[in-house]
């Protein structure tokens, strides 16, 4: 077989001609190949030589078999074996007449002989004769020997026929005279030195062949001395302009590509050419630039014209524009991995001290995307350093938001991440986002996503020290912002009771010195009265006798008296809760806390009736009733404290359109409070865009009424777990979620809508349409700042520096998990919603679910207003259809509950909520009620339940992006594998060559 | 410049050698030795390219490119640009796959003195002459045509012989 494949080819080579080979030779090969050992093979090839020896030498040899003797003896020296016996033959060889004699010859002495061999002298004489031959190929084959066989005395002999042979007509032999010419050059310079003006003339030969061989003596030449070749560089940059633009031949083309190889050469010249010469430089920018873009970096010739394109960059005079494409070029084809980068760390880190402020921004951006959680805190400390040595305000702000970013993402500890945080208030200040703050309080309160909230209590009990100690070091007054406070405040409020280290009196001693040092400023003490008021009501729920300080005392007294109706409310809300019963506040407060949605909402109630009681002839006790009506269709339970309260001489129900008098007033009221209160509660507010909208909608016009706002607070930390369930939105959906609230605005906007959302708040309380548009118009404002955090990011990286990004330093399985991680939630959550037994939650929850799953819909038909099932129904359904169908139904369920028709247009969102668990069994009391309550104060009461529920709905997400936000070691096994992938490129073309396969 | 093009097989059998610079027979046989030992001890992870100073001396580089059962070896130093070199491989088995029509292994060791005209129209003296692979074919059968001719007469044709002899 193997032979019958062998004789094939045998067949097959004699028909390809002109090389044919004699039986000998074809009987060595094979018998060579079919050895097993070298041994055996030196055995053939030895007896070969033997009797090569003996037939070569004969007289009369036929020529035709000559010739195959020697070619058998270039093979047997090929192999390793002398062959010398037959070097003379080959000589004489080349004496022969017969072309193909002639050029076997030749090719034997230029494999056999090297310039210094005696037997040059013999051929030296055929060369002359040859190069004058009429017969082109015979002046090829000299030529191939010159160039072989030529030394430093034998160039004269033939150096004018080499010279007169640039002006042959064939473009064959002129490019090798070319190179004969050169190769004369590179033995004895000294004789060809006055030729070398040949080479420019050769640069212009109409054949591109014989140009592109003129380059390389010329590369050769100037390499040696460039200044007397700088005259050229015209030529030179033409030439490549015309080998770019296709000019060439397409025969030159290669792989898609205009004559590479002649292009490469251009530009190692030119790069020679332009080193340190601005002049020249200045020719060539536009070409090299050129050049450069027009490389496919598909290729790997491309490639090879890339690097040299970017070689020739780096030497020639800079320019910014060039250097900078460069560069780019070189991020394209090079994967860099990690490791590599942290040998450069020292090299950035001395950026820092660097004077070059634009410098160490841009240190800063590299820093902020190699952070990971092992170096996050010299990262931080580095920022906050540069934080406080910099002037630039914003600038200032940016590097804040990025360490709190860094801090939140890669924390190493509790202790550490309060310590940041603290630092950053300290020294930025009011430049802060007060989402900062508002994102600080929420990871307290969320805490790090521990299962067992072992870790969140920790967390929590180390931030409520911090702040005591900081609140002993009484100095930092001065340089502390109000951000700060609020958070001390809170979290002193929140959780400064909660592990039972501290004594209630002693924290709120603390927070009555806050508010004293702070005494002009409102927000400050709001926040300073809400947290005394979570203290004392956690107080009375755990059943300890509650001892108000005489200074919390008189606190509250002035604070009741305080021009801020804000402050003033806050301070009757604490009496009224410090005046409940310790049995109310359990009731309403189990500690089980399994279901504190609607004990959130009982606690309001209880309050509000309180506050009705207290508050009889105030302005503001219609929205109380009204609230109170909305609830109370739920709870049952409060048709007691209803009817007492009623008893106790609260106004019964006045249909809207019979009290107009009364509306001034509350709207007086509510102004007033505005101003006070977008600082002192938009905390709960705005805490991420949600898509579940009810529960999001309502929670901004919050602002505007900060009466209700402090008492939802009231639950235990422990309660946050519960509050889970509520689904958050994840950072890349707040964008979507954004982008579609837009259409939503349009769609609500027209009539009625308030130009200004975040002023509109104030309005909340005229009409429907009032109502809806300011909830749409805050929500989008909201979601539009606090997506900008979340987003920021990812809007910054496109998929593609993602991509680079994620080789540069192993973060791709970052993204990638962290977006796992989201839908992940998803799921959580939805279990976790049916789980829940309350009617409205679980509506809630597989709303907000069904958006999380579905942030891709087309944008619902929002004139469209849904049917009542849109509300319960699947994922499927879009979110903002939903929403429609939301509002829609709430209006009509709504104008169905309460008989007096047109006045409780405003609550719609509530009275969703209410009807959901619902038991329509309270109307009768509930319209009695609902007569005297206005729309805004259910909204923002509400929207203290709903924001709560929200709040708590973060926690999932929060924990799950820290927990897979770093994955170092998955990343770099990633990359790793990447970069052996990528760097071995397959070179073989099975289909071109198969047949080398045998 | 190029310094040397050897094509073998991944047995180490030399298929074609051509040093442009001078070496002996029996160097010759040990630089072939030691770059077949560094080609097949070489990982299929690893680049194309091989510093070769230790095997030619300073300033020496080494691309190879597998076909099938070969090795196409460029040895050449700085002034050359290493990928253009791999793709000067390329070229030369482009060409040799024209002029041989689905070249193969065996029709580089049959065929070896035609393989080095081919590769004389490539390189010469160490620098690249032509680029072009229809140039180069071309040439190659030109050259192959007059071989042919002159072989079936054992005699360089009438007209050409009577140039020769003016």
């Amino acid at each position: 077989m193997e032979q019958l494949k062998t004789i094939g080819r045998e067949l097959a080579m004699g028909s390809q001609g002109g090389f044919g080979q004699s039986k000998e030779f074809l009987d060595l090969v094979k018998s060579i190949g079919e050895t097993n050992s070298k041994a055996e093979e030196d055995r053939i090839v030895l007896h070969e030589v033997e009797s090569l020896k003996r037939r070569i030498a004969e007289p009369e040899i036929h020529k035709g078999k000559l010739k195959e003797y020697i070619i058998l003896l270039v093979y047997i020296e090929m192999l390793g074996h002398d062959a010398s016996f037959g070097y003379i033959h080959a000589v004489k060889m080349t004496h022969d007449e017969n072309l193909l004699m002639k050029r076997t010859g030749y090719l034997a002495v230029t494999l056999f002989l090297n310039e210094d061999h005696d037997l040059i002298i013999l051929i030296v004489n055929t060369i002359q004769k040859d190069l004058k031959s009429d017969n082109y190929l015979v002046v090829c084959a000299a030529l191939n020997a010159v160039c072989k066989l030529i030394n430093e005395e034998t160039v004269p002999a033939v150096l004018p026929q080499v010279v007169e042979l640039l002006r042959h007509p064939k473009e064959a032999v002129r490019k090798k005279a070319v190179m004969a010419l050169h190769r004369f050059y590179q033995r004895s310079s000294s004789s060809v030195i006055h030729l070398v003006s040949n080479f420019r003339k050769m640069l212009c030969d109409n054949d591109p062949g014989v140009m592109g061989a003129a380059l390389c003596p010329l590369f050769d030449l100037i390499t040696i001395d460039v200044n007397s070749y700088k005259d050229l560089v015209i030529s030179f940059v033409n030439i490549l302009k015309q080998v770019a633009e296709r000019r060439l031949p397409k025969s030159y083309d290669y792989h898609q590509m205009p004559a590479p190889f002649i292009q490469i050469k251009l530009l190692k010249i030119l790069a020679v050419l332009g080193n340190g010469d601005k002049q020249a430089s200045e020719h060539m920018y536009t070409v090299v630039g050129d050049t450069m873009r027009k490389c496919d970096s598909t290729s790997n010739v491309g490639n090879a014209v890339l690097y040299e394109c970017i070689c020739c960059v780096s030497s020639l005079h800079p320019n910014p524009k060039l250097l900078e494409s460069a560069a780019d070029a070189i991020s394209k084809f090079l994967k860099i991995s990690p490791e590599i980068a942290e040998k450069h760390q020292l090299a950035v880190i001395d950026c820092f001290e660097d004077p070059d402020d634009t410098l160490k921004r841009k240190t800063f951006e590299l820093l902020y995307k190699m952070t990971k959680s092992s170096n996050v805190e010299v990262i931080v400390d580095r920022m906050i350093d540069y934080m406080i040595s910099t002037n630039d305000n914003h600038y200032k702000t940016e590097i804040a938001s990025r360490c709190v970013e860094l801090a939140e993402q890669f924390a190493p500890s509790n202790q550490w991440f309060i310590q940041t945080m603290n630092k950053v208030f300290e020294h930025s200040g009011d430049l802060v986002n007060i989402k900062v703050a508002h994102n600080l309080m929420r990871l307290i309160a969320e805490g790090f996503g521990e299962d067992d909230g072992t870790a969140d209590n920790q967390l929590r009990l180390s931030a409520v020290e911090s702040y005591l100690a900081l609140l002993e070091s009484l100095n930092f007054h001065a340089h502390f912002f109000n951000f700060e406070f609020q958070v001390i405040c809170w979290v002193l409020g929140e959780y400064g009771t909660a592990h039972g280290r501290y004594s209630a009196s002693y924290i709120s001693g603390k927070l009555c010195d806050v508010a004293e040092a702070h005494s002009s400023d409102d927000t400050v003490k709001a926040y300073a009265v809400t947290a005394l008021l979570k203290i004392y009501s956690f107080e009375i729920a755990a059943g300890k006798k509650l001892e108000m300080l005489p200074e919390c005392q008189s606190l509250i007294e002035e604070l009741s008296l305080s021009d801020s109706t804000d402050l003033q409310q806050r301070a009757y809300e604490l009496q009224a809760v410090v005046g409940l019963d310790a049995h109310a506040i359990e009731d309403i407060m189990p500690l089980d806390a399994s279901c504190e949605d609607i004990e959130l909402c009982k606690l309001v109630t209880i309050r509000l009736l309180d506050f009705l009681v207290m508050l009889d002839r105030s302005g503001i006790l219609r929205d109380i009733y009204k609230f109170l009506f909305q609830i109370n269709k739920s709870l049952p339970l409060l048709n007691s404290y209803v009817q007492q309260a009623l008893g106790k001489g609260a106004q019964p129900y006045i249909p809207e359109s019979e009290r107009s008098g009364i509306l001034n007033v509350s709207n007086f009221r509510s102004q007033d409070h505005n101003e006070a209160s977008t600082h002192a509660l938009k905390f709960e507010a705005y805490e991420r865009p949600k898509p579940s909208l009810p529960s999001r909608t309502t929670p901004v016009a919050l602002a505007s009424s900060t009466e209700l706002v402090p008492l939802p607070e009231i639950s235990y930390p422990g309660e946050v777990h519960q509050a889970v369930s509520m689904p958050s939105l994840a950072g890349t959906m707040s964008s979507e979620l954004k982008l579609q609230l837009d259409e939503v605005q349009r769609k609500w906007g027209r009539s009625a809508y308030s130009p200004e959302p975040s002023t509109s708040n104030s309005d909340s309380h005229r009409t429907v349409n009032g109502v809806t548009h300011n909830v749409a118009g805050s929500v989008n404002s909201t979601s539009r700042e606090i997506s900008y955090g979340s987003r920021r990011l990812e809007v910054e990286i496109c998929p593609e520096k993602q991509k680079l990004a994620a080789s540069l330093f192993g973060g791709a399985s970052k993204l990638e998990k962290r977006q796992f991680s989201s839908s992940h939630k998803v799921l959580k959550t939805n279990s976790h919603a049916v789980d829940k037994s309350h009617g409205a939650e679980v509506a809630i929850s597989s709303e907000t679910a069904s958006v999380q799953t579905t942030p891709l819909q087309p944008p619902p038909d929002l004139l469209d207003l849904g049917e009542p099932i849109l509300n319960s129904s699947a994922a499927a359904v879009d979110p903002f259809k939903q929403l429609d169908g939301l509002l829609d139904l709430s209006q009509d369920t709504s104008s169905l509950d309460s008989g007096a028709a047109g006045a409780s247009k405003g609550p719609d969102i509530m009275s969703l909520y209410t009807d959901m668990p619902t038991s329509g069994e309270n109307d009768s009391v509930a319209n009695a009620l609902s007569n005297t309550i206005d729309d805004a104060y259910i909204i923002s009461g509400f929207s203290n339940a709903a924001n709560r529920i929200a709040h708590g709905g973060n926690i999932i997400s929060q924990p799950k992006h820290l927990r897979t936000g770093s994955n170092p070691k998955d990343s770099l096994e990633k990359d790793a594998l990447v970069r052996q992938m990528g760097v071995n490129p397959s070179s073989q073309n099975p289909n071109l060559f198969r047949d080398l396969l045998g | 410049m190029i310094r040397a093009v050897i094509v073998m097989n991944d047995q180490g059998k030399p298929r074609l050698v051509k040093f442009y610079d001078y070496q002996p027979v029996e160097k010759q046989q040990e630089l072939i030795r030691t770059i077949y030992g560094v080609l097949c001890s070489r990982a299929e992870n690893l680049s194309n390219f091989i510093q070769a100073d230790s095997i030619f001396g300073p300033d020496a580089r080494l691309v190879y490119k597998t076909y099938a059962t070969l090795y196409f070896v460029f040895i050449f130093d700085s002034s050359e640009n290493e990928l253009a070199m791999l793709d000067l491989v390329q070229v030369f088995v482009e060409i040799l796959d024209k002029c041989f029509s689905n070249v193969c292994e065996l029709d580089i060791v049959f065929n070896f003195n035609k393989v080095h005209t081919i590769l004389d129209e490539i390189i010469l003296g160490g620098q690249v002459l032509e680029t072009s692979s229809s140039e180069v074919v071309k040439a190659v059968e030109e050259i192959s045509k007059l071989d042919r001719a002159s072989n079936g007469s054992m005699l360089v044709p009438k007209s050409i012989s009577g140039w020769t002899s003016r």
